[in-house]
Order: C-alpha cells, then sequence, then structure tokens
C-alpha cells in the first residue's frame, strides 16, 4: 500500500516536473512588427527593420544594451592600442549555424563584404571604410586608422558578422536562406516571405546558451497601427512594437496586457534658416520682404521659449514622449546634465522679440512630413498656434515625406534647403552623441563629411572646433565631456529648437515580459516567458 | 477575330508608352528617391556615391533612356529598396492579390445576385427595401473604417476569425494559394468581404434595376403566358438577360479590385501587391511604381477583351470583328 502511494506520488512528481520543464523551455512568439524588411542579407541595407531582424541571426563584434551601452558580442573585450589602433579579443568557442568555428577569417571576409553589396540603397560603407583590418591570430585582430578614430566600437556594434563561406552570396540568395547557416546568432532564419512574415527558430548551440530562447519566433509584417492592436487584442500575435499613442492608455488599462516603453533615442525638432539673409518664407506683417529674423539668438531663444513642451507632450503624445532640451536624453554619451527643456515662457519670449527689434512678430510658414513621425502634423500645428501667441503670424504646410525630405534638404536653386522653418527628427542610431551633433549643427562641408543633415545650414565655428576635437579625442570620459560642451554650445545658440523625445513602447499579452530598448529594435532575445 | 485582337494588342501598347512616361516623370517630380533610401546619418559623399550606384546622379532623361533600352530588353529594373527585379517582386506578391479579389468577386456575385434579384421582382417588400438600404450602406461607408469594424467584431469581440495576414498555403503548379486550406480560408474571409462589400452594392443595384425592367417586357409576359415555371422564367429569360450588364461591370471592377486592394491589404496586413505598391510609392521606388502601372494596364486590356468575349457568349447579336471599339 505504502509502495503504492509512494508510486503515485513519484508519479504525480514527475508530471509536476515535467510541466515546469515544459514552461522553461519557451515555445512559440509571435510578434507584429510595424515596418517591413527590404531583405535578409545583414549587410544590403542599413534600415531598421532589416537590422533588428539581422541581429537575431549574425551577431557583430560589438553588441548594445536596452540602453544602446555597448556591451561584448563576438568580441569579448577591446580596448586602443595606441590613437590609431584598436585591438578586439574574439570569442572563442562560438559556432555558426552549420557547426563551423567563429574565427579572425570570418570576422576579415565580413569587413570585405559589408561595404560593397551591390545596389544597396544604404550600405554599411560608411562603419567600415577607412579602417585597416589585420588578424593578429585566430582569435584577435586589430583595426588601424588614419586619424585617431574612438568610434570604431561604436562602428562595429552596426554591422553582423557572416561566416566567410557566405562572403560571395548574393542579396537574393540570402532572402532564399542559402546562407541561412551563416550567423552566430540565437536565432536560425527559417523562412522569409517579402511582405508577410519572417519566421526563425531556436540555435541551441547558441555560445550565450539556449535557455530562455523560443522555439520558434515568427515576426508578422502589419504596418497599419490599429491593426497591428487589433492583431494583439484578437490573439493573432502574442506582443506588439510602435503602439499607437491614442491607444496606449486604452492598452494599459487592459489586464491582459503589458505595455512597456522605454524613453528613445529620436528627439523631435525645429530647425530654421540660419543662412539666407532673406528667407523664402519669412515675411513682414504686411507681407513685404524682411531681413531674415531667425539670424538673430534672441529671436531664435523667443519661438524656443514660446513652445509649451509638457503641453505637447501630454495633449498631442499623450504621454508617450518626455521633453527635450538636447538631441539626446542626458542618460545617453555626450549629453550634457546642464541642459534642460527650456521653460514655456511667453512673457520672457516676448520681451525678447521686442528687444530684438519685433515687437509685433512676422509672418511665418512652417513645414513638416505628415506621417513620418508620430503625431508630426498635430504638433506642428500646435506650435503654430504657440507662436501666433507670440505674435509670430504662422502658416502650416505639412507634405508627403518624399516630397518633404528632398525639398527641406535641397528643394531651392543651387540645392539648397528651400524652407524657412521645419519639423524633423532625428533618431541616433549609434547610442551616441557624435552622429547627432556632427550631421545635425555642424557646418555644412561635403568634404569633411559635416553637416550632412544640418537643413537650417547652421555654422558656428566654437561649436565645429569642439566637435572635431571630441571625434579624434580616444579616452571615454574626456570626449563624453568634450560632446556635451558642444552640446551646450549648440543648444544656447539655439542652433536647432528640441521639443520632445519619443517613447518606445510594446505591449504584449500576459506571460510575455518585454525589456523595452532605447533605439527601436523588437529583439526576440529582449522577451521572456512569465 | 485575330485582327480584333491585335488591334487591342496595340492599343494596350500605347497605352502601356503613355503611363511609362507619365508615371517615370512623375516620380520624378515628387521628390528624389535617394532621400528615402539613405540612412539618415549618411554624410554627403555616401549618399552621392548610393545615387551612382543606383543611377540617380544623371539627369532624368538619361535615366529614362536607360530604363528604356533594358525595357526593350525585357528587364524593368531592380527595385532600388529590394534590390530584387521589380516584375518579379510583384509576381510573386499577384497571387495573394489574385486569391483575395476572385473571393471578393465571388462573394459580390453569390451574394448581390440573388439579393438584387429578389429586391427587382419583389420592389415593394419590406425585405427588398432593407437589402436596398443597406447596400446604400455599402456604397457610403469608407472601406479602412468597415475593415476596422470587421476585425472588431468578428476577430476581437467574438474571436471567430482571425484579424490579420494571410493563411496557410499550398503549392499548386509553382503557385503559393491559401485557398485549398481551412485555415486560409479563416485568413481571407474577412478582408474578401470588406472588399467585395462596395461590389455586392453594387450588383445588387444592377441586378435590381435589370431585373425590374426585364419583368415588365413582353417576352417575359409570353413566358408567363404559355405557363413557364416561375423558376425557369427568373432562372432562363430573366437571369440571362440582365448579365450582360452585370458582366461588364464586373470585370472592370475585377481589374480594379486587383490593382487597387491596396486599403484593404494594408488594413488586414494581406501581404499582397497593393501593399508593395503603397511601400514602393511612400518610399518613392521608382523601378516597382513603373512595373506596377505596366502590370495593371496588361491586366485591364485582358479583361477588356474577356469581357468583350463573354459578351458574344451571352448575346449572340455580338459580333467581335464589328465592336471592337
Amino acid at each position: 500500500m505504502r509502495n503504492v502511494a509512494t508510486f503515485a506520488s513519484r508519479a504525480a512528481m514527475a508530471a509536476a516536473l515535467s510541466l515546469v520543464a515544459g514552461a522553461a523551455v519557451a515555445q512559440e512568439l509571435r510578434i507584429g512588427i510595424s515596418a517591413e524588411p527590404s531583405a535578409m542579407d545583414p549587410h544590403y541595407h542599413n534600415l531598421t527593420p532589416n537590422n533588428m531582424l539581422a541581429r537575431h541571426i549574425y551577431e557583430p563584434l560589438v553588441g548594445q544594451d536596452a540602453s544602446q551601452r555597448l556591451v561584448p558580442g563576438l568580441a569579448e573585450s577591446w580596448k586602443a592600442v595606441d590613437d590609431t589602433t584598436w585591438e578586439f579579443k574574439l570569442r572563442q568557442n562560438v559556432k555558426f549555424h552549420d557547426g563551423s568555428p567563429f574565427t579572425a577569417d570570418d570576422v576579415l571576409a565580413t569587413f570585405q563584404r559589408a561595404p560593397n553589396v551591390p545596389k544597396s540603397p544604404s550600405s554599411f560603407s560608411a562603419y567600415v571604410r577607412g579602417k585597416e583590418i589585420s588578424k593578429v591570430d585566430d582569435h584577435t585582430i586589430r583595426i588601424k586608422t588614419a586619424a585617431p578614430a574612438p568610434l570604431v566600437p561604436t562602428d562595429l556594434s552596426t554591422f553582423g558578422v557572416i561566416s566567410a563561406k557566405c562572403k560571395d552570396t548574393t542579396t537574393e540568395e540570402f532572402n532564399a536562406g542559402k546562407c541561412a547557416a551563416g550567423g552566430t546568432g540565437p536565432y536560425k532564419q527559417a523562412e522569409f516571405v517579402s511582405g508577410d512574415r519572417v519566421v526563425m527558430t531556436a540555435n541551441e548551440n547558441w555560445w550565450g546558451g539556449s535557455k530562455g530562447l523560443w522555439k520558434k519566433v515568427t515576426f508578422r509584417i502589419v504596418t497599419s497601427a490599429p491593426t497591428r492592436v487589433a492583431a494583439l487584442l484578437a490573439g493573432d500575435v502574442d506582443m506588439i512594437e510602435a503602439v499607437p499613442t491614442s491607444d496606449v492608455a486604452k492598452l494599459k488599462g487592459d489586464k491582459n496586457l503589458n505595455v512597456v516603453s522605454q524613453v528613445s533615442n529620436r528627439v523631435v525638432y525645429f530647425h530654421m534658416d540660419h543662412f539666407r539673409d532673406v528667407s523664402p518664407f519669412i515675411k513682414g506683417k504686411d507681407g513685404s520682404e524682411i531681413k531674415n529674423p531667425l539670424k538673430d539668438v534672441r529671436v531664435r531663444k523667443a519661438l524656443s521659449m514660446a513652445i509649451n513642451r509638457p503641453g505637447i507632450v501630454e495633449r498631442i503624445m499623450e504621454k508617450e514622449a518626455i521633453p527635450a532640451g538636447q538631441l539626446l536624453p542626458d542618460s545617453f554619451f555626450g549629453t550634457s546634465k546642464n541642459l534642460k527643456p527650456v521653460a514655456f515662457d511667453l512673457n520672457g519670449a516676448k520681451k525678447l522679440l521686442a528687444e530684438a527689434g519685433y515687437p509685433n512678430g512676422f509672418k511665418m510658414k512652417m513645414h513638416g512630413p505628415n506621417g513620418r513621425y508620430t503625431n508630426d502634423t498635430k504638433i506642428i500645428e500646435a506650435a503654430a498656434q504657440m507662436f501666433a501667441r507670440l505674435g509670430i503670424e504662422t502658416e502650416v504646410e505639412t507634405l508627403p515625406p518624399a516630397n518633404f525630405f528632398t525639398r527641406a534638404s535641397q528643394g531651392a536653386p543651387g540645392n539648397v534647403p528651400e524652407f524657412s522653418f521645419i519639423l524633423v527628427g532625428w533618431a541616433a542610431g549609434t547610442g551616441e552623441s557624435s552622429d547627432s551633433l556632427k550631421a545635425l549643427l555642424a557646418t555644412f562641408n561635403p568634404q569633411k563629411g559635416m553637416g550632412a543633415t544640418n537643413r537650417g545650414r547652421y555654422s558656428n565655428a566654437a561649436f565645429d572646433a569642439k566637435v572635431e576635437e571630441g571625434l579624434r579625442t580616444v579616452d571615454d570620459k574626456k570626449r563624453d565631456a568634450i560632446f556635451g560642451e558642444a552640446m551646450e554650445i549648440g543648444m544656447n545658440d539655439v542652433g536647432l529648437i528640441p521639443t520632445h523625445f519619443q517613447l518606445n513602447t510594446w505591449a504584449a499579452r500576459k506571460g510575455f515580459k518585454v525589456e523595452p530598448r532605447s533605439d527601436e529594435y523588437t529583439l526576440a532575445t529582449s522577451v521572456a516567458k512569465q | 477575330m485575330a485582327a480584333f485582337i491585335l488591334r487591342r494588342l496595340a492599343q494596350a501598347l500605347f497605352v502601356i508608352g503613355a503611363m511609362l512616361v507619365i508615371v517615370f516623370f512623375g516620380v520624378n517630380v515628387v521628390g528624389d528617391p535617394i532621400y528615402m533610401l539613405v540612412s539618415p546619418e549618411m554624410n554627403q559623399e555616401q549618399i552621392a556615391e548610393t545615387a551612382r550606384s543606383l543611377g540617380l546622379d544623371r539627369p532624368i532623361w538619361e535615366q529614362f533612356l536607360i530604363f528604356l533600352r533594358n525595357a526593350v530588353q525585357g528587364d524593368l529594373g531592380r527595385s532600388f529598396v529590394h534590390g530584387e527585379s521589380a516584375i518579379k517582386l510583384i509576381l510573386s506578391r499577384m497571387p495573394a492579390t489574385l486569391e483575395l479579389a476572385l473571393v471578393a468577386l465571388f462573394m459580390a456575385i453569390v451574394i448581390g445576385l440573388p439579393l438584387g434579384l429578389y429586391a427587382g421582382l419583389k420592389p415593394e417588400s419590406k425585405a427588398s427595401r432593407a437589402i436596398m438600404a443597406i447596400s446604400i450602406l455599402g456604397f457610403s461607408l469608407p472601406t479602412f473604417w468597415v475593415g476596422l469594424m470587421l476585425i472588431l467584431a468578428f476577430a476581437v469581440g467574438l474571436g471567430w476569425l482571425p484579424a490579420t495576414g494571410r493563411g496557410e498555403t499550398v503549392s499548386v503548379l509553382g503557385i503559393e494559394t491559401s485557398l485549398l486550406t481551412v485555415d486560409g480560408w479563416q485568413h481571407v474571409a474577412l478582408p474578401a468581404l470588406n472588399l467585395a462589400l462596395l461590389k455586392i452594392s453594387l450588383v445588387i443595384r444592377l441586378a435590381r434595376a435589370g431585373a425590374r425592367e426585364a419583368a415588365l417586357m413582353d417576352y417575359v409576359k409570353f413566358a408567363r403566358a404559355k405557363g413557364l415555371s416561375q423558376s425557369r422564367i427568373i432562372g432562363v429569360h430573366i437571369l440571362k438577360n440582365i448579365m450582360i450588364p452585370i458582366v461588364t461591370v464586373l470585370g472592370l471592377e475585377f481589374g480594379s479590385l486587383v490593382a487597387f486592394s491596396v486599403v484593404t491589404e494594408t488594413i488586414f496586413a494581406w501581404p499582397g501587391m497593393g501593399r508593395l505598391l503603397l511601400e514602393a510609392i511612400t518610399r518613392l521606388d521608382r523601378p516597382v511604381i513603373v512595373a506596377y502601372v505596366m502590370v495593371v494596364v496588361v491586366l485591364f486590356v485582358t479583361i477588356n477583351l474577356l469581357v468583350d468575349l463573354v459578351y458574344s457568349a451571352l448575346d449572340p447579336r455580338v459580333r467581335l470583328t464589328e465592336a471592337s471599339t
């Protein structure tokens, strides 16, 4: 009798254990993603949906954690040997999906392929060019640059490493899964149906351990935001990215869902004409031609002070944003703790405007894209009303992004920016401020590669000098401080007017725990079974 | 017959040529594709290099000549975004769209025709009035709204059907279709209904108008006087005579179902070519837009041809050699 009881209890225990074990090995995860990847080739197109999917299959040497701080990837450690040389120690005992070992040769092959994919609409060459790579031994590589290059580890975090066997594989072959065994990542490519879905399966032999991996992950492309929400509510998918701001409050109230968010690296800002003496979309109150008032820092300050940032965040962004006082939130590298969002002060702004010689304001037309950034049209309309209270008669014109960006970048004769005052956004993909400073505020200079996205042609010698100093400072601490100072110069001179940082928001059904990220990547490795 | 088809082909070529010029230069007026393609982090030199590799740095007329030269050799160019042959990309997404359009067309006929006939034969009954009222809704409600409501009702609320995507597919003669699986039909039901709604209303109205007119015709009275059964009168004498306008309209509408299912495909995350077009337009992916327009022109020309052929089958008075224009 006792034996029977023991047997029964053992059986029960075994059953319980197997249940526990079953729960520990996570099964299937279905994710609704908001944008379509253009290819499965990790080096074809430097585009968020491509990069985030590729990250599962092909790992970079250097990883980025949820706040975009650099963490070891396929390289265990790295150090600057001198100002122009970096050494990377590669992880031992890493295997590709086909079982072959990962060595320095694969990194060399990747360096050859990544910048040279034919017909790439946006290649990784910027991160590879100018770096001379050499193999020290099977698990050590060195990278030499002509000038001091502190950002080498950051650059290497942007693209994944492929097996040397795949160095001649074409983009179409990658899409067809012909080099599906060429990565080392936690997931393997199982299926890619262009425009519909990407399916991956767990890599049981991943060096990071297969525990916590999902057996199967399906990324479903659902570009329409309300549909994505419906798909989640209907149970078609387990989680979605890019939750529309208007639905966040409702989803947060749903007991069966978890909503998480994280401040993003995307700043929304106003850029303005700094370079023309007479700006095409600014007129006097009587419609006459006037000198470009935006050249006066007092006018720029007044405009910034007239913007009610908390109001925009609360009313238009439905709290899915935080007010911005610089190009990146101050938790990021190369920002300043001294810069706070400019406070809303209408009277102060009016006074400044009067001091600058515009007591009655002027007429201005603002431009912006419709549908490129969250609630972009509503934000620009709200700003127009805020400026109107300042006495600036403001008109708004929003354009389809394809039309807007061409004209905002080179629409006027001589291929210069066309507009006087625009709303745009910028995401710091590298997770630190150098790219933002270099592209948005440094003096436009094609030879040096500076100011490429400086659509206001802001130019300030003191600012340029600081940025250039930072770009050749290898010491992290010093560089952090220098970029912070550059940020202060640019912001105090109101080179542009930041309004807010968007939040990245994910929603998942109960039982799925999502770690939110500051880049817009949705990674299966950030999702755990609860 | 052969001359008729030849003339049709010549017309088609002319239309394709004209569309090519309009679309090619039209896209260029909207904006420069390069700004929609490159990553914002690129500097001026890298942007210029990308433009060079895609041929976007040349003057537009030169790009057009290059395009023409390749098109004559059967190459419509590669998608700027996907890097694959534009026509191949479109054809790979076509089965999904055709499937959706066919099911929608089928729904329009099996739901619209009986309801319309009924409303036409018994115009005064309450049911007929209800049918007509509903058909007005079908006309006037915007597709995207109806789509979302269908999802809310049947997927989120009742949980009967999935909200998004295409179901399991099987390969038949190299074409992937989801119409042979239960899962596939569950997925196609809502988007097809959404797409069909307008067409159902259209068929109801056409059938009703036709039936009301035909019911008073002498040949119907004569058939009734001869003592033919009601079902034979409706099924043969009336139905056959009202089919010509319905076939014409449905034929043309099928073309528009295929070509412009953009909204429905987006709302239901249906992986068809409409969504590809939408994506191509927002990113100024010119080769895909141009190829898409060509595919659509060919489609319409083919459908018109088929409609003409069906005419002559339905109405012996129609002779194709004469009715060619």
